[in-house]
């Protein structure tokens, strides 16, 4: 745990951060607002506030912004969901994953998750933003902040030479080795996770054009045996509207669950990229720096240690955020795809049952008519 | 009339002994040797012995017959018979006297409303068929590659078991292979004793689905369509027996008992959507005539609208089921990657617990995989082959009006030639030519005849149909919702086996941290 004092651009937060709800998505057009909840420390109430996306890239702007919070970036930052687009090209959508389905719910739930880790972290908790985004009645600011570091890795092309560069640190050159690795796995497993919960949806469709379809097929006549084939169909298509809902409930449990869950992991890993990239180019900062000083002429000799000296101790730094923040999102980690295994299971086992006592309920009704 | 019956009885197997009512089915019976009713629940007296098929006899032979929904239900094909033995049979079961009132006007040519005769007679049968039946039950199993290479087929085992006496013994099997079943379809619906039945239609061919078991039956798809054609020939062979009047055909019997049967050879019409395409065109070539029907009665009209509606539904229907079976074999497939990927995640992991608790996922995944296969298999068999079997069926029945629709044909230009044959003899009358006219007389005898004949055949067939396609409404909501009920026992099976699933599983997600 961080114990430094940071400098008066911090403060503290005035809600209990595990409290945080994004409640509702409300749609006015093109706009997409969110509503935003918590309650106060001072256990005298909430806070609501409506916050668009554009409010939540300012909030991270900012928390990229820190720079002179030492070891800023060994901070592994919470992900923010990527911005929610109607009419998505197919490459976003890829993107967008789970995120992008269309429902509200699993990304509210995202964006919640995302407060909340920042609410929890003790560096980014401080950031007089954060206390801004959830509590101020008016929207903050929509000033762009100046470009930073911290920008996406994928922009930094011409860097990404950096990445395999050798480590100093067994520590640090295992874990992104693992990283590396991990976050190929995670990203797979969340994709193949959506292809299955798209197509239980495609079932749940198609189950519902049978539905319709059968009752295209009752007619009200006097002949009794059509009567009887009549009755036949509405109750097969009831039958179907019943395995419709059901399908639609294991796909939407395998969203909220275990697919937010996968999501959220892999975007992690992606954070952890991030900043292990970041260090790395410390790294080679401080390797050129060093170069430098050794080689530099007596006249630029003392600027060149200087250089150096900075560079090391901005690295120092990192690498002991960094450190921290790796145990960190080791041991949490484990702790959330737990609760989302639990929770999935839990949902579908609980939609299993009902699925059986329905699916009873039909044939006992089936067996029982004439 | 029974004298005018010119044919002999055919022989009986010493050994076969009637069958009694079902309550009796258990004890012998001493008058076995009699050997004359294959009818349960009456003791007929020893000339009701002609149990099978007649197709020489036109009058009486299906007019007093009234539908019912019962399967393997036997008839007699004359019940003038039960006129004569009208003492014999008064102290027996209820329904005998149904039969007496339908015999009493057997006679008559002229019975010209068979329809107001049926609704009552009909409640009373089938109050009685109820107690009595008796089984035929098929099966085809056992398919296995015979020969090799192009000129390879499969063969079928065809097993029957059953009580009925017409048959040589009770459980018997046969091999036949595919051309067997399509020949078994030509010769039945080439019989004119079995015009206006709706004789189920045979699988189609299939040359894609066939070259593939040629070449091997081991892969999936050969699996899968070597197992769809079985079942099928099955559903085939169990609609054929349940119908009353099949049963008693000889062809059938052969098919199912005989150790080998000629090679059928003219099934080339039968490929593909070729049967669809022969009612078709049956179809149009009967709305082209030129002399169109009058309908005295609407039903026929409007039976055939309603039939035509009812196959756009069910090909609807099936068009749904068809996307429904599809995206569950996608599913299939994307639980499969999707286990993999888990098992990969986990193998990566260093945390034990969670590598563990992710492989168990993977697990489950497997697991699913193979239910959600399951699944699609009976969306499949038993939805899209049930509405598939019934849009041909219905393209039978659509064949059986228009075997109406040229029986009539046949009537009026008999009618007309008649006709003709009146104006010459007039002619000649006048021309006084008295050779001449001798033989325009005989000439005019036998169009009077044949005349009567086709008018009466016409009847028939307009009965036959009527009683076909109200069999065919009980026989499709009772199909329909015996293999909805199959469905359903399957899903609640498979939820059961979910839920069994997720209940092995949460201990193990709960134990990670």
């Amino acid at each position: 745990m961080m114990q430094e004092e940071v400098n008066e651009a911090t403060s503290v937060l005035s809600v209990y951060g595990h409290t945080i709800k994004v409640t509702e998505a409300l749609q006015d057009g093109d706009t997409l607002t969110f509503i935003i909840v918590s309650q106060k420390l001072s256990g005298t109430g909430e806070y609501h506030v409506d916050r668009t996306y554009d409010d939540f890239e300012w909030l991270q702007q900012h928390l990229y912004a820190q720079e002179d919070v030492p070891g800023i970036q060994g901070v592994i930052f919470p992900p923010l969901p990527m911005r929610p687009q109607a009419n998505a090209s197919a490459k976003v959508m890829k993107q967008l994953g789970f995120l992008g389905l269309g429902e509200w719910q699993p990304y509210c739930k995202a964006l919640e998750t995302f407060l909340r880790q920042v609410a929890a972290h003790c560096i980014l908790s401080k950031n007089k933003a954060m206390e801004v985004f959830l509590t101020s009645i008016d929207p903050p600011g929509r000033q762009k902040v100046k470009r930073n570091i911290f920008n996406r890795l994928s922009q930094a092309v011409g860097e990404l030479r950096k990445e395999g560069h050798k480590d100093v640190d067994e520590f640090f050159q295992t874990e992104r080795d693992h990283n590396l690795v991990l976050t190929g796995h995670a990203r797979t497993a969340a994709e193949k996770f959506l292809d299955v919960a798209l197509t239980e949806q495609k079932i749940a469709v198609a189950c519902g054009h049978f539905a319709a379809a059968l009752q295209i097929c009752v007619e009200n006549g006097d002949d009794p045996e059509k009567r009887a084939f009549s009755r036949v169909c509405a109750k097969l298509s009831e039958v179907f509207d019943s395995i419709k809902k059901n399908m639609m409930s294991v796909a939407v449990n395998d969203m909220n669950t275990l697919g937010l869950g996968l999501d959220l992991d892999w975007r992690y890993q992606e954070a952890e990229r991030e900043m292990l990239f970041r260090r790395t180019c410390k790294l080679v900062e401080l390797e050129n720096a060093r170069k430098n000083a050794e080689r530099a002429k007596p006249v630029k000799k003392s600027a060149m240690e200087e250089v150096k000296k900075a560079a090391e101790g901005e690295f120092e730094q990192i690498c002991k955020v960094a450190k921290q923040e790796i145990v960190k999102l080791n041991q949490e980690r484990v702790g959330t795809v737990q609760k989302s295994l639990t929770q999935w299971c839990e949902q579908q086992l609980q939609t299993a049952k009902e699925g059986a006592d329905i699916f009873n309920q039909h044939l006992q009704a089936f067996k029982a008519m004439a | 009339m029974a004298s005018s019956s010119e044919r002999n009885p055919p022989p009986f197997p010493a050994s076969e002994k009637p069958e009694p009512g079902l309550s009796d089915m258990a004890d012998g019976d001493s008058d076995s040797d009699e050997g004359a009713d294959i009818f349960v629940s009456n003791s007929l007296p020893t000339s009701v012995s002609r149990g099978v098929s007649q197709p020489e006899e036109p009058a009486d032979l299906f007019g007093q017959e009234t539908p019912t929904a019962k399967p393997n239900r036997v008839y007699s094909d004359d019940d003038d018979l039960f006129a004569e033995a009208q003492a014999d049979l008064s102290s027996d079961t209820p329904g005998n006297s149904a039969r007496k009132d339908l015999s009493t006007s057997s006679g008559l040519p002229s019975a010209r409303s068979p329809a107001a005769l049926q609704p009552t007679s009909l409640e009373q049968l089938e109050e009685e068929e109820a107690k009595d039946c008796f089984d035929v039950d098929v099966a085809v199993t056992n398919p296995e590659k015979v020969g090799d290479g192009m000129n390879a087929y499969v063969a079928y085992k065809v097993s029957t078991r059953t009580s009925l006496p017409i048959f040589k013994s009770k459980v018997f099997s046969a091999r036949r292979r595919f051309s067997d079943f399509l020949g078994l379809y030509e010769k039945l619906s080439a019989k004119q004793s079995l015009h206006g039945c709706i004789i189920p239609p045979p699988p189609e061919k299939s040359v894609v689905g066939m070259t593939k078991v040629k070449v091997g039956m081991d892969d999936p798809s050969s699996v899968e369509f070597v197992e769809k054609r079985r079942a099928a020939l099955e559903r085939y062979l169990q609609r054929i027996v349940a119908h009353p009047l099949l049963l008693q055909d000889p062809d059938v019997r052969d098919f199912l008992e005989r150790e080998d049967l000629p090679r059928a050879v003219n099934t080339q019409a039968l490929s593909g959507a070729g049967f669809l395409k022969m009612i078709n065109r049956a179809s149009d070539a009967v709305s082209k005539m030129t002399i169109k029907m009058n309908e005295s009665d609407t039903w026929f009209e409007d039976k055939f609208q309603e039939v035509d509606t009812e196959e756009q539904q069910l090909r609807k229907l099936l068009a749904v089921v068809d996307s429904l079976v599809s995206h569950r074999k996608e599913l299939c497939v994307n639980t499969a990657v999707f286990a993999k990927s888990m098992a990969m995640l986990g193998n990566s992991e260093d945390n034990t617990a969670l590598s563990r608790a992710l492989s168990q996922l993977a697990e489950v995944e497997d697991k699913m995989e193979q239910l959600h296969q399951e699944q699609a298999g009976t969306d499949f068999f038993i939805f899209a082959e049930l509405l598939a079997d019934y849009i041909r069926l219905l393209g039978a029945v659509r064949g059986c009006f228009d075997q109406r629709v040229r029986a009539w044909q046949r009537w009026q230009e008999a009618q007309s030639t008649l006709q003709k044959k009146r104006e010459a003899e007039a002619k000649l009358l006048w021309a006084n030519k008295p050779d001449k006219l001798q033989q325009a007389k005989e000439e005019i005898n036998e169009w009077e005849a044949k005349v009567t004949q086709y008018e009466r055949d016409f009847d028939r067939i307009g009965m036959t149909v009527r009683r076909e396609v109200l069999r065919f409404e009980k026989e499709k909501a009772k199909d329909f919702k015996s293999q909805i009920i199959k469905y359903l026992e399957a899903m609640l099976q498979s939820q059961q086996r979910l839920v069994k699933f997720w209940e092995a599983f949460l201990p193990e997600a709960k134990a990670i941290a």
